[in-house]
């Protein structure tokens, strides 16, 4: 389709009217370069009242494929795809195409919108009369805005599900690694036991020996066997009718339902430490844990604490079992209060 | 139904009628959410156990129903984006009509899973037309005769439109094209939407 000429034995003639009416955005200009006539949609563009005898190159730019400023650069340009914009509008690249007349009646530029429509739609004012028909740029419009729409209703649907999936998180309370309950989940039933005073019960605080040792010398993935190991192992050692649940990295409570004597109480955690120091494969290698309880038994208050109250009993009893020595079950009562200034957390309280 | 028609559904009562008719609707059909999803599917069944529930609570017939929602579809000031896209159709009412023939391909365009009546127009005179609308549940017609007024209205021409019966399953609508500048319509302007 480039640069065909007219045939000379089928030139045919057009009035304006017809011009104007299948190209409504189309700009003749004579052998001088300059306007003979345009459409109406184009004139609306350029808005400069009569535009007869005006130079084409100052109301168009030819940006592509080459600059024209002469009649004879555009004529040059005949049948080829071009990139132009209108002087008044530079921000909008439109498209053309030039077709030169027979005899010496200059050619004809044609103008459509091209990718800038919804912009030029909006900087010209075009309406829907400013399009032939055939022209697709009102479909496009629609298209544009129905997508637009469109897109909003999807982004309003993931913005939906997502803020679900939030709330479902807050309200999960599962812990994904271990399968066991939750820091949540736990909460909630050391709150329940102890306003249920019928029935004794008692708490293990077990946190990991040796374990970052595992983390950093295997990696995240070891460690994260030896979690799902743990977890396996709680499972395994409770009844249905007591908890167990990771509270932290590599922190565990255990609610056993019942009254638990002390020395109940020492034999579970022993046994517990000897299950948790079996040594645990991981691609065919060994990880060695160990684990430290701290464990109270409500059954030991005169009057029941409050959560708060509880676990931190918990929490000074394992401090107590981390600071004698890795491997160790430490009932809340025998243990003593920890020196100022050291924590059970503080990594210098681990084993070596 | 795709969710579109389901939240038409529910927007236009929640819109007319109040959340708690919408609840109350939600209610006796039993729907297990409280909101449709317009991007979700969901089976006839349900919409039509919503619509149902509608027509008993509101008490009124199901015709009246959706040429209500119809017209709510086209005037609503929170659907001016659907309107716009009816307007797109063409510069006059007349025009309008015309393309009525087209409304299934613009909505798919929109949405390509939309379900969109089938519909072909026949010239019965000069200025009258009758449209006929199949569709994947009934009651088509009447929404069309909702939508058709309005939007007759939005172009400030003045036509009678009035429901003409079942023909071989598809529900018609005759339109009469009165005076196509009777009176001042809304304002459309193609690029209204980025200025």
């Amino acid at each position: 389709m480039t640069g065909l000429p007219p045939a000379p034995d089928r030139v045919i003639a057009l009035s304006t009217g017809v011009l104007d009416h299948l190209m409504p955005m189309h700009l003749w200009f004579d052998d001088a370069g300059r306007v003979v006539q345009t459409g109406p949609t184009l004139a609306k563009m350029l808005a400069r009242g009569d535009l007869a005898g005006v130079p084409v190159a100052d109301l168009i730019e030819i940006r592509r494929p080459a600059r024209a400023r002469t009649a004879a650069d555009l004529v040059a340009l005949a049948g080829q795809r071009l990139s132009l914009t209108l002087r008044s509008a530079p921000d909008l690249p439109l498209r053309g195409t030039i077709a030169v007349w027979p005899g010496q009646a200059g050619a004809i530029l044609d103008i459509s919108l091209g990718l800038s429509f919804a912009g030029a739609v909006a900087a010209f004012d075009l309406t829907l009369a400013d399009f032939s028909p055939c022209d697709q740029t009102v479909e496009l419009m629609y298209l544009y805005e129905a997508n637009a729409s469109t897109a909003a209703l999807s982004r309003h649907l993931s913005e939906r599900l997502e803020a679900a999936r939030a709330a479902a998180e807050t309200q999960a309370l599962t812990d994904a690694l271990s399968g066991l309950a939750n820091r949540r989940a736990m909460d909630l039933e050391i709150e329940r036991r102890l306003a249920d005073l019928s029935e004794d019960f008692a708490l293990l605080h077990i946190d990991l020996d040796l374990f970052k040792q595992v983390n950093d010398t295997m990696g995240h993935a070891a460690g994260d066997h030896v979690i799902t190991h743990v977890g396996a192992v709680l499972r395994a050692e409770t009844r249905a009718s007591d908890m167990a649940a990771r509270v932290g990295g590599d922190e565990f409570l255990l609610l056993l339902s019942g009254p638990v004597d002390r020395d109940g109480l020492a034999r579970l955690g022993a046994r517990l430490i000897a299950r948790l120091e079996e040594p645990i494969l991981f691609e065919g290698k060994p990880c060695l844990i160990s684990a430290s309880i701290g464990a109270v038994s409500s059954a030991g208050y005169p009057r029941r604490p409050d959560i708060d109250g509880l676990l931190a009993d918990t929490d000074l009893a394992l401090y107590t079992a981390k600071r004698t020595g890795r491997g160790r079950v430490v009932l809340h009562g025998d243990d003593t209060p920890p020196p100022r200034g050291r924590r059970a957390s503080d990594p210098t309280a681990r084993a070596p | 139904m795709h969710g579109m028609v389901n939240r038409a559904l529910q927007g236009f009562l929640t819109a007319t009628y109040g959340p708690q008719v919408w609840a109350e609707v939600r209610s006796q059909a039993g729907l297990p959410f409280d909101d449709f999803e317009a991007m979700l599917r969901y089976d006839d069944r349900v919409t039509l156990q919503c619509f149902e529930a509608a027509c008993q609570i509101l008490m009124k017939p199901p015709n009246t129903v959706l040429e209500d929602l119809g017209t709510w579809l086209v005037t609503d000031p929170n659907l001016e984006p659907l309107r716009r896209l009816l307007r797109f159709a063409g510069p006059t009412f007349a025009d309008f009509v015309h393309s009525l023939e087209e409304i299934g391909d613009r909505g798919r365009l929109a949405m390509p899973d939309l379900d969109m009546p089938d519909v072909t127009l026949d010239r019965i005179d000069p200025v009258t037309y009758r449209l006929r609308a199949r569709w994947g549940l009934p009651g088509i017609a009447p929404v069309f005769l909702g939508c058709l007024r309005a939007m007759a209205d939005d172009y400030g021409a003045l036509a009678l439109v009035r429901l003409a019966g079942i023909e071989d399953g598809a529900e018609c609508v005759e339109i009469q094209l009165l005076d196509a500048a009777y009176a001042e319509g809304r304002q459309f302007s193609l690029g209204a939407r980025l200025s």
